[in-house]
């Protein structure tokens, strides 16, 4: 299982994709959902690491659409449920792939695992 | 038997067997456990915010599993498809993926509040082809550079591993070194055989503040003293320490001993003290 949080931290790490490698596109992959405990301090702790667009693009490209498109100035509960649902709770189904957009690598989700691993002439 | 790692690359190693045998052996489980502890405890993060953690080797989930009592939300890499499987059916909460960590990581700079890894280091230690990706030093230094940005700073990475000789632990912690990581080696109980743990202790920036973290020291439950002395050292002090009182006080039984009896029963003034003459203390000669 790959929640957005992580998702929102993956880039391509092939060799020479050093740029623009980020984020990576999630193709065929259905919206899956798994409780987990709230916890806002964590997320107000955490939402500065967070590329706002990227997570905004990846929460539409598994068809949940409740992310205003701005990064808001303001926390309020409802945001911090919302945002608590879409980065831990959410996690995609178990087959589909990820895709750099600028090498094109495709890293295959099997299982719900995705398979990070580089051939030779892909390490850096 | 060799060690593992002499054996065969971990993703075949650690095939279906070997890692149904690794996470239901209840010793490997303890001991897992335990340096998991031990490694949470040398990352020394703040206590009131609950972090973001990389666990590099998460294997079967035994110490995602802790991390996830602890309160820590957390990511695990691992290379070994068999034991991902395991960790899905252990259903840990943190995310997994398959990954070889001497290709790097592709997070983004500063994902990470602190990172663990037990028992993952001495595998990058072995080339398995002649490719040269695929030499030590390259994986290792492909593998501290990429963490060192992956974490935020300041953080703390520890990685424990069992080295086999010192050479791998100065190519380690100079790689690291070279990486950026400040820090360096912990030694847990450094004198037992079976108890020895090594720990990288690795910071960027000031980690945290602290200084560099303590081994535990003693034996590990050996009762302290008994077992570290030679054997038959106290019977040897016994001897000693009769022998010095007998040269003091005369022998028992021999004639110095009873004239020195007999003059303190003298001064007592006690009845009945036989006289001393030439017979006294004298052997009885045998009759026949």
């Amino acid at each position: 299982m790959v929640r957005l949080i992580t998702h929102n931290l993956l880039a391509c790490h092939a060799k020479g994709c050093t740029t623009n490698n980020f984020p990576l596109k999630l193709t065929d992959i259905k919206l899956a959902l798994r409780e987990a405990d709230f916890n806002p301090d964590f997320l107000r702790g955490f939402l500065p690491r967070i590329e706002w667009d990227a997570l905004v693009q990846a929460s539409r490209e598994i068809g949940d659409t409740s992310l205003p498109s701005e990064r808001p100035e303001m926390l309020d509960d409802d945001l911090l449920k919302q945002l608590h649902r879409v980065l831990l709770e959410a996690s995609h189904s178990h087959e589909g792939s990820m895709t750099c957009p600028n090498c094109g690598h495709v890293y295959p989700i099997s299982n719900g695992i995705p398979n990070m691993l580089l051939a030779e002439h892909e390490i850096g | 038997m060799s060690r593992p790692e002499l054996r065969a690359p971990p993703e075949i190693y650690y095939g279906d067997t070997e890692a149904g045998k690794y996470t239901n052996n209840t010793r490997i489980q303890q001991v897992q456990a335990d340096m998991t502890y031990r490694a949470l405890e040398l990352l020394n993060l703040p206590l009131d915010q609950p972090a973001f953690l990389l666990d590099i080797g998460c294997g079967s989930g035994l110490s995602g599993e802790i991390l996830d009592e602890e309160g820590y939300i957390w990511a695990g890499v691992d290379i070994a498809p068999s034991m991902l499987e395991v960790a899905l059916e252990r259903d840990v909460e943190g995310d997994l993926f398959l990954q070889d960590i001497g290709q790097g990581f592709g997070f983004r700079p500063g994902s990470f509040d602190g990172a663990i890894s037990i028992s993952v280091l001495q595998w990058l230690l072995n080339a398995e082809t002649s490719h040269p990706t695929s030499s030590p030093p390259h994986r290792l230094t492909r593998f501290f550079t990429t963490l060192h940005s992956a974490l935020c700073n300041p953080s703390r990475a520890v990685l424990q591993f069992y080295p086999t000789s010192d050479d791998q632990v100065q190519l380690i912690t100079s790689i690291a070194q070279r990486a950026g990581f400040g820090g360096g080696v912990v030694v847990d109980y450094p004198n037992s055989k079976k108890a020895r743990k090594v720990f990288l202790c690795l910071f960027v920036g000031d980690g945290g503040g602290a200084q560099m973290p303590q081994g535990l020291e003693g034996d590990d439950g050996a009762v302290e003293g008994e077992e570290t002395r030679a054997k038959f050292e106290r019977r040897r002090q016994r001897e000693l320490r009769r022998e010095r009182k007998g040269k003091q006080k005369g022998i028992q039984g021999g004639k110095e001993w009873i004239l020195r009896k007999k003059e303190l029963y003298r001064r007592r003034g006690k009845e009945g003290v036989p006289h001393d003459s030439k017979y006294t203390g004298r052997k009885r000669r045998a009759i026949f």
